[in-house]
């Protein structure tokens, strides 16, 4: 038993020092897909329109075709043609510990590059911007942010929706009752069956929510946005040669005018979700400025 | 693995601006033990009642209570949960439902979990405690009718002294699955341990030290309801029977 104790410190200690180690000289991930031949991707299930399943169960997204080109890009650089594809879903809760364990190679969804993830792996250039906006019913009195003194608000708990609505309900003093949830779909049915006034989130997101639900004409989309965020694709942390190789083909995209293509494919034409519905959001100017101007900056 | 561990990830300040993230954990804590144990207090009582009941010869008293330990003993919990949450608003008289739906959110989503939890948990110990009083022989029962006791009598003091004796361990079994269960109270909000500890990997970037504690703290308060109901197994138990 004595020695047990004595051995418990030294094992944490050992397995402390050995692990950053591990990390400085682990394989980068090109060398990775060259040695086993195959390129994880991370997908999401209902990520809406960034990286989903389509009314065919196929996978689908703006953010899963830069996948797509990524991965085409990799095959070239690693100069195995054979080199598979391998998709694994993930969840919000489990994209960061799959891509630090390297179980993932490559991320890109609705992402958000804050400084927190960067303790755990890199982002690519930035593909996206979106802001933090409220749903609220088409009838509703709220029409901004100081519309909400008193009301229940619902956020997914975890989001940065639910860490700035904290911060203006204290900076303002609205009184707000803070409704968390577990996801985007409970989040949407709390506001549903009335249960909050409004809820908080990425502004594509409720878009998407609300051309899923079965009457759109029911919602709308107000509020100023409170704080743009970048989407980028996750990759694992200090890999500059993989990271350069995504930068590349994220800025190609942009300069060549194919992500403005890709902008209108999912955002003003339908796509195959619920037998085709129009998200029908012309591009805002920070997105075309982020297009002109590509950067990986934390916003 | 590439993961950076920060240990001190615990004493850094949230976020969200609720303090540091120890304290969260604490909240948690705080949220897991109170949900559970008043559950378990509920349960007990109105698990015996069903236990009883179904024990009883008298049909009216055991059918409703068969039924009831069918329905909430054979869903799960988190379909349960749900309907108490999402769907009973709905069927309820609408000024009902809507003071249901505009009470103070975190007051709402704990009852909601109390009833759903303590409704699920006496399902199951009203099982456990009906075949505690099957267990304890019939000569017993017998014998209580023999010294002219009559039946809630020998219950009182015959059958159930001894059918709550058999059955600590699997009670014990019972009493650490609702600090268990209770963690289904985060799928409608509620932010209980597992739920802060979730929250905590979110914002910090660091779940697996967050989940790290979290397993500790279950542990713990696991190992102190086995301490506790060891002592009262021990206490009353009675020397030279079922093997002691």
């Amino acid at each position: 038993m004595k020695r047990l104790w004595t051995f418990i410190p030294a094992a944490v200690i050992a397995f402390s020092m050995t692990a950053p180690a591990q990390a400085q000289d682990g394989a980068t991930t090109l060398k990775k897909v060259e040695q086993t031949g195959t390129f994880t991707v991370g997908t999401r299930a209902a990520s809406i329109p960034f990286n989903y399943l389509d009314d065919n169960n196929e996978q689908s997204g703006f953010a899963w075709e830069i996948t797509q080109r990524v991965a085409d890009k990799v095959k070239e650089a690693v100069k195995r043609e054979d080199v598979q594809v391998r998709p694994m879903e993930v969840t919000p809760q489990t994209r960061i510990p799959l891509v630090a364990n390297q179980t993932v190679d490559l991320e890109c969804s609705s992402t958000t590059h804050n400084r927190e993830r960067e303790n755990q792996v890199s982002f690519s250039t930035s593909f996206f911007i979106v802001g933090t906006r409220m749903l609220v019913p088409a009838n509703s009195s709220i029409k901004n942010w100081g519309d909400l003194a008193g009301k229940n608000v619902v956020v997914s708990a975890g989001t940065t929706a639910e860490r700035l609505l904290r911060k203006l309900n204290d900076d303002r003093k609205l009184n707000v009752s803070i409704v968390l949830s577990k996801d985007i779909d409970n989040t949407f049915m709390t506001v549903d069956t009335g249960r909050a006034d409004a809820a908080m989130m990425d502004d594509m997101v409720l878009y998407s929510l609300i051309a899923r639900s079965p009457d759109p004409k029911k919602w709308n989309v107000v509020g100023d946005v409170l704080q743009p965020e970048a989407y980028a694709c996750m990759l694992r942390k200090g890999d500059t040669e993989f990271k350069e190789l995504v930068d590349g083909v994220i800025t190609g995209m942009m300069s060549a005018g194919q992500m403005t293509k890709l902008y209108n494919k999912y955002f003003t034409s339908p796509i195959k979700v619920r037998g085709g519905f129009n998200i029908n959001a012309p591009m805002s100017p920070v997105i075309q400025d982020l297009f002109a101007n590509p950067n990986d900056k934390v916003l | 693995m590439q993961y950076s561990w920060d240990f001190l990830i615990y004493f850094k300040p949230s976020l969200t601006g609720e303090g540091y993230y120890w304290e969260l954990i604490l909240q948690g804590l705080g949220r897991t033990v109170l949900l559970s144990l008043l559950s378990w207090v509920l349960a007990l009582s109105l698990g015996t009642a069903l236990g009883i009941a179904r024990t009883l010869p008298v049909r009216w008293l055991s059918l409703p209570a068969a039924v009831f330990v069918h329905c909430f003993r054979n869903t799960p919990l988190l379909v349960q949960v749900f309907l108490w949450f999402y769907v009973v608003p709905e069927l309820l008289p609408s000024e009902w439902g809507t003071a249901i739906k505009r009470m103070d959110p975190t007051l709402g989503q704990f009852l909601t979990v109390l009833i759903a939890l303590s409704l699920y948990t006496a399902a199951k110990a009203a099982e456990v405690i009906r075949s505690g009083i099957q267990a304890v022989s019939t000569g017993q029962k017998q014998a209580a009718s023999a010294l002219g006791l009559s039946g809630s009598r020998s219950y009182r003091y015959v059958i159930l002294p001894q059918a709550f004796r058999i059955i600590m361990p699997p009670l014990t079994s019972d009493f650490l699955n609702v600090f268990k269960n209770s963690s289904v109270a985060l799928t409608i909000g509620f932010m209980e341990l597992t739920g802060q500890t979730r929250q905590i990997g979110d914002f910090s970037s660091q779940p697996f030290e967050a989940y790290i504690a979290a397993t500790v703290i279950y542990t713990l308060v696991t190992f102190s309801v086995i301490w506790f109901m060891r002592r009262i197994e021990k206490s009353t138990r009675i020397p030279g029977y079922w093997g002691a």
